[in-house]
């Protein structure tokens, strides 16, 4: 996994309460077998005009002008503000692996359905929950042309280029894991006698479980 | 000291260690595995040099993508992409000794009708799929939540998930459920209630004389869309109706195992002392049958009821929200439910596919016939299973002499990966669980709606009340 400590770069401001993954990226991108790529179709119904296929050339595709990531002053962001909710609907990590494809390395939302939380600490994406009030005045900032902020994961902060800083926060492990860019199921794998040993307990308990089919 | 809820028993039971970070590894007893969610944790693997923890956990189906209509194998799929998944699923299962139920296997299904069918689910387990809609297996009393794909991958290779316990809440829904309200009204109207982040950290346990009254199917309706109220997990305690659907099936515990299990299942309650983070009340009395008018699941209303105003909304997101999805959707404030015309139906998936959807559905449909307007009506089953039982009942007759489509299992147009969609613009009453846009197929527009209200729109063309006919 990607590590991430600390990260500068622009706001794209996406003012939408209860983003879905379906709109960050529709069903018929899941048909990949790979991680990448998902890039070009990151929330494909709102970036395009017409309807996307896997496989097209995205670069001839009809842009919708009015979409925000679609907008000149928006190239390059690589921070994405947005409102409560986001993420929810299917499990799909494509959402994340789409996000990451596409350049963003952080999100800022007052709150994220659990799975693509979950999801996003996976792929080196780091998910920031401010409150309404926080997210509402960055909003505000980012109708500033050039609104860039950095994030420091060390310090669990989000400053402005005129050094006002937010805090965050964040669970331990996962902040341990970003940093470092670790691979969790080499950590995981550590406990391997534990798990063993959990094991044989409940298989005296609900041998039914460990049944071969 | 407080009792135990039913998550907290499920939990402890599970805890392989804790970490001083507050984080845990919980051991996960079962991963259902399907094609478009697991090509990339098998890859994973593969460059790792990684083998599966333990073969015997994980049993894999597919459903997302396989066409509804008859086909025989992998190069019938003329989609290449979804041809490829199924491919890689069927080569991957063999490569790692997994258990398949593929193309032409009368248990073949969508994952979550197959694995409690099965017995492949039995309660008191922990359940993984990389599938949101996995909560639908806490009806049997599991821990069961859906996981992203590097999660799948980290199951398959440790039989564990590192996780961090969840809060409770608890719904109860009191009192009965008056005639033509079902599972699926219910947890409609809990998610207008509660919102599609009320649950967002909580383990939602199902509660009260209403869901005990309820079938495993009914339960499983409600357990499926807990997700749609935030919540990763739904469940509901252990009863009788929960020991008689397990007892008998293939995978379920035999001779003295099964008394072994029976009785330690009946302590996966929550005691009568637990303590729950929020525990809400409902009247079942309150409940009529449901219809979503919006692009998300809490938007939405009784069949008697006018569509809302926005204006009358406080919260400035909630009200920009309706506001756009008036638009998308191309209603109007104020318009009764019973106005909105319906160009396709769509009766099945994970939520309403299983017999007793099809039984309530066909009831409607018997000696009627679908509106001229209506342009289609797909019936689809949830498994091979419930398509058998189904024309042994005769239901598949009754559909098609109503002009509906009798189709083959699989997930179909409740997310459209395969060839069954909406068209733009087109109004859908769908059986299935989620009306964002475009969810259905591009600009398409889906209505929610139980089984019986979704075979009473194909015939009058319009929402009505089921309880008029």
């Amino acid at each position: 996994m990607e590590k991430f400590v600390r990260h500068e770069g622009l706001v794209a401001p996406l003012d939408r309460a209860n983003v879905d993954t379906d709109q960050i990226i529709p069903k018929q991108f899941l048909k990949s077998i790979k991680r990448t790529g998902f890039g070009p179709n990151l929330f494909d119904e709102w970036r395009y005009m017409d309807v996307g296929q896997p496989g097209q050339d995205n670069e001839v595709r009809p842009k919708n002008p009015d979409f925000v990531l679609n907008q000149p002053r928006y190239q390059g962001a690589s921070v994405l503000l947005t409102r409560r909710n986001f993420g929810c609907g299917s499990s799909r990590e494509h959402a994340p692996w789409a996000l990451m494809d596409f350049g963003f390395r952080a999100i800022i939302a007052p709150s994220y359905a659990d799975i693509f939380y979950n999801n996003c600490f996976k792929n080196g994406l780091l998910p920031i929950v401010l409150s309404e009030d926080n997210v509402e005045a960055l909003f505000q900032a980012a109708s500033e042309e050039g609104f860039r902020l950095t994030i420091d994961l060390d310090a669990q902060q989000v400053i402005t280029a005129d050094g006002l800083a937010l805090d965050f926060e964040i669970d331990e492990f996962r902040k341990h894991c970003l940093l470092n860019g670790l691979d969790e199921i080499g950590l995981t794998l550590n406990a391997a006698d534990e798990i063993r040993a959990y094991e044989q307990r409940r298989q005296e308990r609900e041998p039914w479980v460990f049944q071969d089919h | 000291m407080a009792g135990k809820t039913l998550y907290d028993k499920l939990w402890d039971a599970h805890l392989v260690t804790e970490r001083e970070d507050g984080s845990a590894l919980i051991y996960i007893d079962r991963q259902i595995i399907h094609e478009v969610t697991s090509p990339q944790a098998f890859e994973g693997l593969r460059l790792a040099g990684r083998q599966p923890w333990r073969t015997s956990a994980s049993v894999a189906t597919i459903d997302h993508n396989v066409p509804t209509t008859p086909f025989k194998s992998a190069a019938d799929i003329t989609d290449e992409t979804s041809r490829i998944q199924v491919q890689t699923l069927e080569s991957n299962t063999k490569e790692f000794g997994i258990t398949e139920f593929g193309i032409g296997d009368v248990r073949q299904g969508i994952v979550h009708v197959m694995a409690p069918e099965q017995g492949v689910v039995v309660p008191g387990m922990t359940v993984v799929c990389g599938d949101s809609h996995t909560s639908t297996n806490g009806a049997l009393a599991c821990l069961a939540h859906g996981i992203g794909t590097s999660e799948v991958e980290h199951v398959l290779a440790t039989q564990t998930l590192v996780a961090k316990k969840m809060k409770n809440m608890r719904v109860q829904v009191n009192g009965d459920l008056g005639p033509g309200v079902t599972a699926k009204d219910v947890v409609l109207h809990i998610i207008g209630i509660i919102g599609t982040a009320g649950g967002t950290g909580y383990a939602l346990e199902f509660a009260g004389s209403a869901i005990q009254s309820l079938s495993m199917e009914g339960r499983m309706t409600i357990c499926n869309m807990a997700i749609e109220a935030g919540a990763r997990a739904g469940m509901v305690a252990v009863d009788q109706t929960t020991i008689d659907y397990v007892e008998g099936r293939p995978f379920a515990p035999k001779g003295a195992d099964w008394d072994k299990a029976v009785a330690y299942w009946r302590t996966l309650v929550s005691d009568a002392d637990a303590v729950f983070d929020q525990d809400i009340q409902i009247d079942a009395a309150d409940i009529k049958p449901q219809v979503s008018w919006g692009t998300s699941p809490e938007m939405v209303v009784p069949v008697d009821a006018m569509l809302p105003d926005p204006q009358a909304e406080n919260d400035e997101v909630k009200r920009s929200g309706m506001q756009r999805a008036y638009e998308y959707m191309g209603l109007k404030p104020g318009m009764p439910v019973s106005d909105i015309k319906v160009d396709r139906v769509f009766i099945g998936s994970c939520t309403n596919s299983r017999i007793e959807d099809l039984r309530a559905a066909a009831q409607v449909a018997k000696g009627r016939r679908k509106a001229d307007s209506v342009k289609q009506v797909l019936v689809v089953p949830g498994s091979g299973l419930v398509k058998k039982q189904a024309e042994a009942e005769g239901l598949d007759k009754v559909f098609v002499d109503a002009g509906f489509e009798w189709r083959e299992p699989g997930c179909s147009m409740c997310l459209a990966m395969n060839p069954d969609r909406l068209e733009a613009g087109e109004h859908c009453a769908s059986t299935s669980n989620r009306n964002f846009e475009g969810r259905q197929g591009n600009g398409g527009r889906t209505h929610l709606v139980s089984p019986a209200m979704a075979a009473a729109a194909a015939v009058a063309g319009h929402f009505v009340d089921v309880r008029d006919l």
